[in-house]
């Protein structure tokens, strides 16, 4: 994906500049997953700052999920969460049945749209883990593409998430 | 075409035909990426700058289809028509700025865009550490997505920046030059 092609590591970084073989696609998804992450991340702690400021404190873990699902989402891709969901003990779950990333992407049958969508969601992620950390919480963030142009992000604060 | 055409179609296209998304997040996002690759080339400025260039001219390649397809122009009438096209319209479609075309070469064959405003380097300082002010081009990107853009439609361009506000000039100013007019010829590294 153009992810990839934007954000390889430069050649001479590392040693190999021949392409990877096949065995190796899940180390260097890894890699490209903590890469995009982590440029999200500063993002959203930029975003954060600059349009939370004017705001009351968010004294709940909850207020802050729903600046997250109102007003970071329209900063971020023009429309709010469609449906949040939470287990009350620390997870919560944002829906989002247009994700505006996605919302161009090929549909074709047998074109695997579903799982080459999902790079693109890795920057998204970095960014809510991001504000949520610039607003006191600590949480990791998964997504998931089920259909396009549908994304689910599912957000596990640390505080109060139950040991497995 | 007169430059006034120009600036309307910008306005319009702009107005009606273009996705738009919040500035800090594109401002946000180009700092993120700018910091880490001078982080993963442990300040190598001058690579830094290649890394964003090529970046761009990758960006440049697949762009150039989308101003095509929103603006429905047709072939320039000279490289001073590009220039005002890529000011006028380019700039402002994709980023709502109209730089200023200016400071023509004799020979009509080299031009510079005068920023007044760049949203890519909103808030942006550059790293202290005494050499970046002298070495790091920041919005180098844009040059790419020139060079990538223009050669897509036959003009092999070379385009760098002369000076930058970041850097404590007065100006923001790139300079792009005309290489030359690529025939009927596959363009290299075509991907």
């Amino acid at each position: 994906p153009l992810a990839r092609r934007l954000s390889s590591p430069h050649p001479s970084s590392s040693s190999s500049s021949q392409p990877l073989p096949a065995t190796t696609e899940d180390a260097s998804d890894d890699a490209l997953f903590l890469r995009l992450e982590a440029l999200g991340y500063k993002v959203g702690q930029g975003l954060v700052e600059r349009f939370s400021r004017d705001r009351p404190r968010m004294v709940e873990t909850l207020d802050v999920i729903k600046f997250v699902c109102k007003d970071l989402w329209m900063i971020c891709w023009r429309k709010q969460v469609d449906n949040l969901k939470t287990n009350h003990r620390g997870v919560y779950v944002l829906t989002d049945n247009s994700f505006r990333p996605l919302s161009k992407m090929s549909t074709e049958p047998g074109g695997n749209g579903v799982l080459r969508a999902q790079p693109y969601l890795w920057f998204p992620c970095g960014v809510l883990r991001g504000a949520l950390a610039n607003m006191g919480i600590e949480a990791t963030v998964h997504a998931e593409c089920t259909e396009l142009p549908g994304a689910v992000f599912k957000i596990e604060t640390a505080q109060k998430a139950p040991l497995v | 075409m007169s430059t006034t055409k120009h600036a309307r179609i910008g306005e319009e296209v702009w107005k009606s035909r273009v996705d738009k998304v919040n500035a800090e997040l594109v401002t946000l996002t180009y700092g993120s990426i700018v910091q880490q690759l001078c982080k993963d080339l442990e300040g190598d400025y001058t690579e830094v700058n290649k890394q964003l260039d090529k970046m761009g001219y990758n960006i440049g390649l697949r762009l150039i289809e989308d101003f095509l397809a929103k603006t429905n122009m047709g072939r320039c009438n000279g490289f001073r028509d590009t220039a005002e096209s890529i000011a006028k319209i380019g700039f402002k479609i994709f980023l709502n700025i109209t730089p200023t075309v200016t400071n023509w070469s004799a020979d009509n064959k080299s031009f510079s865009l005068v920023f007044e405003e760049n949203p890519l380097a909103d808030f942006v300082e550059l790293p202290d550490d005494g050499r970046a002010q002298n070495e790091l081009w920041y919005s180098n990107i844009l040059c790419g997505v020139l060079r990538g853009a223009l050669e897509m439609v036959q003009m092999q361009v070379e385009a760098h920046f002369a000076s930058d506000v970041l850097r404590g000039n007065d100006s923001t100013e790139m300079r792009v030059e005309l290489i030359r007019i690529i025939d009927d010829e596959l363009p290299p590294g075509d991907e």
